[in-house]
């Protein structure tokens, strides 16, 4: 076969190619390292010293090789990507139908086979757009961040791991593909989050994010497995663009729980999506993760993981609607669950990260909450909003993890710097990650942001992109990307409130209630980061330094600042006062992102008949100044109150989070123990795990039944052995030293025979001769008288 | 049965005069006795090489055996002084060795004259035929192409390098140095 | 006329006497004696056999003309060894010669 790679059908293969080549190569090839005992001075300065343990530590070529062969793989994945994306787009209204697409056969089920293959329609092209720039923001940005790590080119290998799978995953025409790249991702979150293994934190954040994700991701293999017991196939196409195969799936009764099948699919794989996507509740996993390099966190949170749980519904979104119209108020079970379950969460997450004192926690509870956006968008079948808040997020959401981490950076800089003049009185300015005495090390924590303030001056690019994507999370009205998608949330629950339709009535009050926190949050973070005297050593000598570090940490927050504000003019909607003229006038044909990807899933106006089949092609909601003034309140309340509380009057050092006063301690406590939830997770979960594992499995069944058999299985076999040593020694020995013993006896006789008279010699010839010849007589006599 | 004519009487004496010579041969003390007796016995079967027809054979056998074997044989004695050290005839095997030659001499008397290896039992009557190869034939054969030339020759070689061995083996190195 | 047993039946004496000789005298120059006693035996079966049974093919008398060429090899070689041994012992006595032993 003639593969022409010019071929826009070909070329969305070679998308993940890029990042995964590069994974094997550095894995295979370029990383080398050697043991070198694990001091301070060997990781860079990011840990205290482990007495007598040895730490690989990359050698200096290997660092540039590995940083340059992932650098080489994700710019080939974003080269391709944007080839395709910009013929994507280029086709405009006709793509949704006419996507790029090929496939081959990948197994021979029998009867059928199991096709493997790319799919690039609109909403793919939106990822394929998002996911390669926030990556190559990321891997610029590592470059900086991990520049003194020991593990430097395994971070780069993992990473690009990372970015292939969710490359892999967005280019997936079917559910397996899909749920492979999902899988190597849940591997690679685990790899990363527990990147630092020595700290114990880490490695156990490593783990619950692991088992969490994986008990989410059991139930979606049931469900994949359902469904292709149902259908028979996995193809996006073949299932959700077959009118026939949904109206199926939703009148089939499910095997279990009532309902149809679709709505027990669904479930499934909601559940998947809750797992990976970090919604209550199985969210505590994210907020542990920030364990890992604050690429990696940037990488989970904004580019790659949760994106990949919101993506996976968007993509099959028509099988969750089956049997449903939230359009038209009639919502179904998995419609529901994710309305309540996101709209909860959105609004629950927020209340937490009003209390979180870290710096990164506060920016992973705002995902979990923006997540919660947009699962309540689908919920109520807006998915268009959703996606739409799914790249704005990724945007800003990279940009604040990115600007947190150099805050982290500066932070660990100033400590450094503070303790180097403490211990050193000749103090090289060069010489500031060499850090050897390990109390202040590690009783300081460069994340609390009771430990920051001031940093405006000290760190001014970080702040003023930590701004940007800060009121682009607010949702800073007009300006922001934030603000853009939020809108088109909120004004699509205000449509079906409109119609008097409940569950939109209830997302539209959590979301604008979230959305205030979200903003009031945020700007707490700003004034408790950046605001105001700094309120330790450190943050008073905080900064990033000069050289590559900086230059690669400060690239990456300008590019992302630049879309975390412009990423939003591309969904603003036509009928908007004055914005809807400016960005998206009837010359490009109105709301361009919203008529773009609208495309991705059918027009099944055609088949209107199947009542289980609405159709997916909804126009955006009209204008209407309800959710737009509730935006503007909700954004500018939450940013002004939060302005008047921290930002105005910045907190100083040693004064208490004027928000316990507001709240009142318990509350407060409450929020900032995360409502007790890791606590509840404890008991409930681990503890009888442990338990479980310790009384029944390591104490009843391994030490008892198991430990048992395998003793009394030894004790027979030892006798057995016992017995056939006896044997041996008796028997085997016996005969085998009794043969070379006769030999030897035989041959002691034997060799009196031999005593070199040459007579005795022939004597003993003519005997045999004569019985030789008695022999032959004998023969021959026998033979004469037979015949 | 067998008639008296000259040819019975011939190979009765001559027939003692064989077995009479080896019996000799294997029991004398004296060895120039028993090379003595040795030559009356290797005269006995040339005697019956004349009387088997084959005259140029008996000629060669009093040449050959009479006239350089058994004269060499007579030299060893000589010169191995073995005639000093006369002392046990036998060796301590002799009476097995007997018991086992009896054997032996009636295995083969049985095949001989039982039809144990086929024809040529006694009962069959034999005509010997006229015509004899003589030497000329003999000579032809030993010659020939299609006959006796390559075993010839190499009993050529052999007698060769027999000759050669037996003076080196004999030589006596000390005797050259000095 | 005498028939081919009679011949056979004195060179199987002949021929044991031979062996008798070797097996059992212990001067070496009797046990060559004896060996040319064996060849001897051989010589009249092979005369015997070719006069009665083939007396137009020359086989049997060349093949005892080979014999006389053995044998005078044998005694030839033969002889040379006993003189050497005899040089080296002092002794032509058979079971003095026995070094070939365990």
């Amino acid at each position: 076969m003639q593969i022409n790679l010019g071929d826009p059908n070909i070329l969305p293969w070679l998308i993940p190619a890029g990042p995964l080549l590069a994974f094997f190569l550095i894995m295979l090839i370029s990383n080398r390292a050697r043991m070198l005992p694990a001091t301070d001075h060997a990781y860079g300065g990011h840990h205290p010293d482990y007495e007598g343990m040895e730490v690989l530590v990359v050698r200096g070529w290997s660092r540039v090789l590995s940083v340059v062969i992932g650098m080489a793989g994700v710019l080939l994945a974003l080269v391709i990507s944007l080839h395709v994306v910009s013929l994507g787009w280029g086709y405009g209204h006709y793509f949704g139908e006419e996507a790029f697409a090929s496939s081959t056969a990948w197994l021979d089920t029998g009867l059928t086979t199991f096709d493997m293959g790319v799919l690039v329609d609109p909403l793919t092209v939106i990822m394929l757009f998002m996911v390669p720039i926030a990556v190559l923001g990321i891997f610029i940005y590592s470059i900086g961040y991990m520049a003194h790590d020991p593990r430097q080119s395994r971070f780069f290998a993992l990473i690009s791991l990372f970015a292939g799978a969710m490359l892999t995953l967005v280019v997936a025409d079917n559910l397996l593909l899909l749920f492979v790249g999902w899988e190597v991702m849940g591997l690679c979150s685990y790899l990363l989050i527990g990147f630092w293994f020595e700290k114990e934190s880490a490695s156990a954040a490593a783990v619950k994010a692991f088992t969490t994700t994986r008990v989410a991701d059991v139930i979606m293999l049931l469900g994949i497995v359902y469904l292709y017991l149902e259908t028979g196939t996995l193809s996006f196409r073949e299932i959700l663009y077959n009118p026939a195969v949904l109206q199926e799936l939703a009148t089939t009764p499910a095997i279990i729980l009532g309902g149809s099948a679709a709505a027990l699919i669904s479930v499934f794989l909601i559940a998947g999506t809750i797992g990976k996507s970090a919604q209550f509740p199985l969210h505590a996993w994210l907020p542990d993760a920030m364990e890992g390099p604050t690429p990696v966190s940037a990488m989970i949170h904004a580019a790659a993981m949760v994106s990949a749980g919101i993506y996976a519904i968007i993509r099959l979104f028509p099988l969750f609607v089956a049997g449903a119209d939230p359009h038209h108020g009639l919502f179904n079970g998995p419609l529901l669950l994710m309305a309540l379950v996101g709209a909860g969460t959105a609004l629950f997450a927020a209340t937490i990260a009003l209390a979180q004192n870290d710096v990164k926690r506060v920016l992973a509870y705002s995902t979990i909450s923006q997540l919660g956006f947009m699962m309540a968008a689908l919920g109520i079948g807006a998915w268009v909003a959703a996606a739409f808040h799914l790249i704005t997020h990724a945007f800003f959401k990279a940009l604040l993890f990115m600007a947190s981490g150099s805050v982290i950076h500066g932070m660990e800089h100033g400590e450094h710097h503070v303790h180097d003049h403490a211990s050193h009185d000749d103090h090289d300015a060069s010489d500031d990650h060499h850090g050897h005495d390990d109390d202040q090390h590690e009783s300081f924590d460069p994340q609390d942001m009771m430990n920051m303030g001031g940093l405006q001056q000290r760190m001014p690019v970080t702040f003023i992109t930590f701004l940007i994507g800060g009121f682009s999370l607010a949702g800073f009205p007009l300006l922001t990307a934030g603000f853009w998608s939020k809108d088109e949330i909120l004004a699509d629950a205000w449509l079906g409130v409109t119609h008097g339709y409940l569950p939109h009535a209830l997302v539209f009050i959590l979301l604008a209630l979230a959305a205030f926190l979200t903003a009031f949050y945020t700007m707490r973070q700003l004034g408790l980061t950046f605001r105001g005297e700094p309120r330790t050593e450190a943050a008073r000598h905080a900064g990033l330094g000069r050289g590559v570090v900086s230059v690669t940490m400060t690239l990456p927050l300008l590019g992302l600042a630049i879309f975390a504000i412009v990423a939003g003019f591309i969904g603003v909607p036509e009928d908007f006062p004055l914005f809807g003229a400016l960005f998206s006038p009837e010359a490009v044909g109105g709301n361009r992102f919203h008529h773009f990807v609208i495309e991705a899933l059918p027009h099944n106006s055609a088949t209107e008949f199947f009542a289980a089949v609405p159709d997916m092609q909804v126009s955006a909601p009209p204008f209407n100044l309800a959710p737009v003034a509730t935006s503007f309140i909700v954004a500018l309340g939450g940013l002004y109150l939060g302005h008047r509380m921290y930002w105005r009057r910045p907190l100083r050092a040693g004064e208490a989070d004027p928000l316990v006063k507001v709240l009142g301690a318990e509350v407060h406590e409450t929020l900032r123990r995360k409502y007790y939830l890791d606590e509840l997770y404890e008991r409930v979960f681990v503890r009888p795990s442990f338990w479980f594992a310790h009384r029944a499995v390591d104490e009843f069944l391994d030490r008892g039944l198991i430990d048992g058999v395998l003793h009394l299985v030894g004790r027979v076999f030892t006798w057995i052995g016992d017995l056939l040593k006896v044997l041996n020694a008796w028997l085997i020995d016996g005969v085998g030293d009794g043969i070379p013993e006769g030999i030897v006896a035989l041959g002691l006789r034997l060799r009196h025979l031999q005593t070199g008279r040459v007579q005795q010699y022939l004597l003993y010839i003519a005997i045999a001769a004569i019985l030789i010849g008695i022999v032959f007589a004998a023969s021959a006599g026998a033979m004469v008288t037979a015949g | 049965m067998i008639e008296l004519n000259a040819q019975t009487i011939a190979f009765a004496v001559l027939s003692a005069l064989v077995l009479g010579g080896a019996l000799g041969v294997v029991t004398t003390r004296n060895l120039v006795h028993g090379a003595l007796w040795l030559v009356l016995s290797l005269l006995g079967v040339a005697g019956y090489f004349v009387l088997l027809s084959a005259p140029f054979l008996a000629a060669v056998q009093v040449l050959v055996y009479i006239g350089a074997i058994a004269i060499l044989i007579v030299f060893a004695v000589m010169l191995t002084r073995s005639m000093t050290s006369l002392g046990e005839v036998r060796n301590r095997q002799w009476w097995l060795s007997a018991i086992t030659v009896i054997l032996l001499f009636l295995l083969l008397a049985a095949g001989i004259i039982l039809p144990v290896w086929g024809r040529g039992a006694p009962g069959e009557v034999t005509t010997l035929s006229a015509t004899v190869g003589g030497a000329a034939e003999l000579g032809a054969a030993l010659v020939a192409g299609d006959g006796f030339v390559l075993p010839f020759e190499v009993a050529s070689i052999l007698l060769t390098a027999a000759m050669i061995g037996a003076i080196v083996v004999a030589r006596d190195e000390e005797d050259e140095q000095a | 006329m005498i028939p081919l047993w009679m011949y056979l039946l004195v060179a199987a004496l002949l021929f044991c006497i031979g062996i008798y000789g070797v097996l059992a005298r212990r001067n070496a120059v009797a046990i060559l004696m004896s060996v040319e006693l064996m060849l001897n035996a051989v010589n009249i079966n092979l005369v015997a056999f070719w006069r009665y049974l083939a007396p137009q093919d020359m086989s049997g008398q060349a093949f005892a003309a080979f014999v006389f060429v053995i044998a005078a090899a044998e005694a030839a070689v033969g002889l040379a060894i006993l003189l050497f041994v005899y040089r080296t012992k002092r002794s032509v006595i058979v079971e003095d010669v026995n070094l070939l032993r365990w």
